[in-house]
Order: structure tokens, then sequence, then C-alpha cells
């Protein structure tokens, strides 16, 4: 793996990338939140992650976790919203896992500590209408392929990706029961879930910088017959099954 | 004693609920708190920490009790982001007093609360059983 000095240089980019994203998005995610929330998740992800690049400029430390971590207090300070706690709360604490560096070890837990922290604070499960829908099966694939697929990282979050987009997809038929939508009862139908929208950009943003920093070609179709299909019933106990190795390097 | 903390994602509404409730319980310390960064509509947890911190110390605006520092810190909310934002507030702070949200209306909760808490032999446990028993209220017959 690369020099830690190299990490903090992909981290910056990353964060630069999600925030690039974002701000080119902010109206597509306000009005989606307008539909079926309070119409401010393009500004308060927006007002969140441009901070978030100057907090990371200006950091002193530049190792990944100190820096997520720095990234995650800034969202919580600047996100007037669910989405501090849920996004910015959720990274401070699954911060931890990236001590050891960016690995495809580290990784996958602190994609299982951060999934584990939004369910723990939002109470919101898979069939519920909100980012657990997109961010279930994405950390769910991620781990999947690389601990027993045995991909490659860059390869797993592809698929990742892709599994995010599924459920996306699965946040407009169904009926809101947390979050603000859920006010809307059955009129929350037909509307895809902003939250969920938000999640798929940073991972497919986190998957652009990815590319340009690991090396070998990213499959074309990054499909998986093999994804589960399975994501309405499941997910009450993500991350609790199968501990990754503490000690990955 | 016990202070209190009023969020809501509206920091006018914060601030209108402590006034009704402080009719009531005019001894009590009441701190509101809302809004997002730019003012807009929304709840942050630093400003929610930083609120409960006054409320403990009794400066900057909250009714202050010769400046004694509160032995619990009582806080009521309004939706969502609001509860989540408290949580987070609550496990960020380091503090030596108790701190503990409620479940409960947030007017009729904090008013109730005010009036438990205007006696300053009042504990958190009956400052926050007081504030759920609003959960039962009803208005019309």
């Amino acid at each position: 793996m690369t020099e830690d000095i190299d990490q903090g240089a992909a981290v910056e980019a990353a964060v630069q990338a999600v925030a690039d994203r974002i701000e080119a998005e902010k109206r597509y995610l306000t009005d989606l939140d307008s539909a079926i929330g309070d119409a401010d998740h393009g500004a308060n992800m927006n007002r969140g992650m441009q901070a978030a690049i100057e907090a990371v400029a200006d950091a002193t430390d530049d190792d990944p976790a100190s820096l997520v971590q720095l990234v995650g207090r800034t969202i919580v300070s600047e996100v007037g919203g669910a989405a501090g706690p849920l996004y910015g709360g959720s990274a401070m604490i699954a911060s931890k896992e990236l001590a050891d560096g960016i690995t495809a070890e580290t990784t996958v837990a602190f994609g299982e500590a951060f999934l584990e922290k939004v369910q723990d604070r939002g109470g919101a499960n898979v069939g519920d209408k909100t980012m657990v829908v997109a961010l279930t099966p994405a950390v769910h694939t991620y781990k999947k392929s690389i601990e027993q697929d045995d991909l490659a990282p860059l390869a797993a979050l592809a698929k990742a990706v892709d599994a995010a987009q599924r459920g996306v997809d699965f946040t407009v038929p169904i009926r809101a029961s947390k979050g603000r939508a859920s006010y809307l009862g059955w009129r929350s139908v037909g509307h895809q879930d902003p939250g969920a929208t938000s999640t798929l950009l940073i991972l497919e943003a986190l998957l652009d910088v990815a590319e340009e920093h690991l090396e070998g070609p990213v499959e074309e179709d990054a499909t998986s017959p093999t994804v589960p299909d399975e994501s309405a019933s499941e997910g009450e106990d993500a991350g609790s099954d199968d501990e990754p190795a503490e000690d990955g390097e | 004693m016990i202070a209190l903390v009023v969020v809501s994602h509206s920091e006018q509404a914060a601030t209108g609920i402590a006034e009704v409730a402080a009719e009531m319980g005019g001894d009590a310390r009441i701190v509101p708190v809302g809004g997002d960064p730019d003012g807009g509509i929304g709840t942050t947890a630093p400003s929610i920490a930083d609120a409960i911190e006054r409320a403990a110390r009794g400066e900057d605006g909250a009714e202050a009790v010769d400046g004694e520092t509160a032995d619990g810190v009582v806080i009521l909310v309004d939706l969502g982001s609001a509860v989540m934002n408290a949580q987070l507030a609550i496990e960020t702070l380091d503090v030596d007093y108790d701190v503990q949200l409620v479940d409960a209306p947030i007017l009729e909760g904090t008013l109730n609360a005010a009036v438990a808490a205007a006696s300053p032999k009042a504990t958190l446990e009956e400052v926050v059983a007081r504030a759920e028993e609003a959960r039962d209220y009803r208005k019309l017959d």
C-alpha cells in the first residue's frame, strides 16, 4: 500500500471530489427533498462539504483517520439537519477503523462501522426509505466482494456503487416510515429518497477518486449476478455477524 | 438545581417556547437553541452542546441563579434531527453533571419541566418525569 502522505492526499482528493459532486447536484437533491422532505438536503450537504474542503486544507494531521474524523466533525457542525449526525457523526466514529491507513481490510471495517452507526442513530432499516437503503447493499456488497470474491478494492467499490444505485431505485416505490418523509404517509410513495441519493452520489465520487489513485481497470459491467437481492428483509444486524480482522495492515 | 434546554428547528420557536414556559416557571433556567449555521431552519450538535453548557453554568442570557452550576440539564426537542443532534451533543460532552433528553411534546413538556425545575430542590428524575407526563395530555375531552 501507499505511504501515509499519499493517503492523506487521496483523502483530500476524495473530499474535493465529493464536495464537487454534491455542489453540482445541490439543486437535484433539494428538488428531491422538497417533494417529500423539508427542501434543505442539497443546501445542507453542500454547506457541510464546502466547509470540509477548507478544514482538510488547513489540517495539521494528514493521516487518513484524522482527516476523516475532521471531515465528520465539520459536517456535524455545518449541516443543520439529520445529515449532520448521520453522515458526520458516523464518519467520526468509523474513522477509527482507518488508524492503520486505507487498505481493503480497513475500508471494509470503515463501511461496516459507518453503516452500524447510521442505523443505530437513525433507527432505520432497509425497508424504511432512507439512506440506509442505499448504504446497506453498498457495504454488504463491498465486504463480500473483498472478503469472499477476493476482488480488488476498485472492482469491489464499483460493485458497491451499483448496489447503492439499486437501493436508490428501491426507495422510489416504497412508503417512508422514518424521517421527515414519514409525515407524508402514502404521499411519499413514488418519490426517490434524497438521503439515499446523496449516499449514491458520495460513493460515485469516491469511485472516481479511487480510479485515479488505485491501479487496474474497473470492470465495464460492474453488475454482479451474485449481488444479494434480499434487501427488503435484511439489515437489522448489519455489521454484527462477521467481525473483520482488527489487525489488518 | 436543574436547568432546561429547548431545541427547535426554529430558533424563534425555541425562544417562544422558553418564554411561554417561563411565565409559569419563572425561576427555572431555560436556554433556547435552534437554527442551522446560516440562520435557517435546522439544528446542529455543537450549538446544542454549547446551550447545555450555558444552561449548566447559568451564563450568557440564561436566567442565572447566583451563577450556580446546575446539578443536571434536561433537554426538550421538537422533531427528527433535533433528537439526533441532541443525542450527539450529549455524547460529545464530557461534563460532571447529568444531561438527559426527554420524550415529550416540546411546548407542554417544557412548561411542565419549568414548573418542576423552578424548585431549587428538584431532582433530574422529577423534572424528567414531569416533562414526560405531558405526553398524555388531552386538549379536548
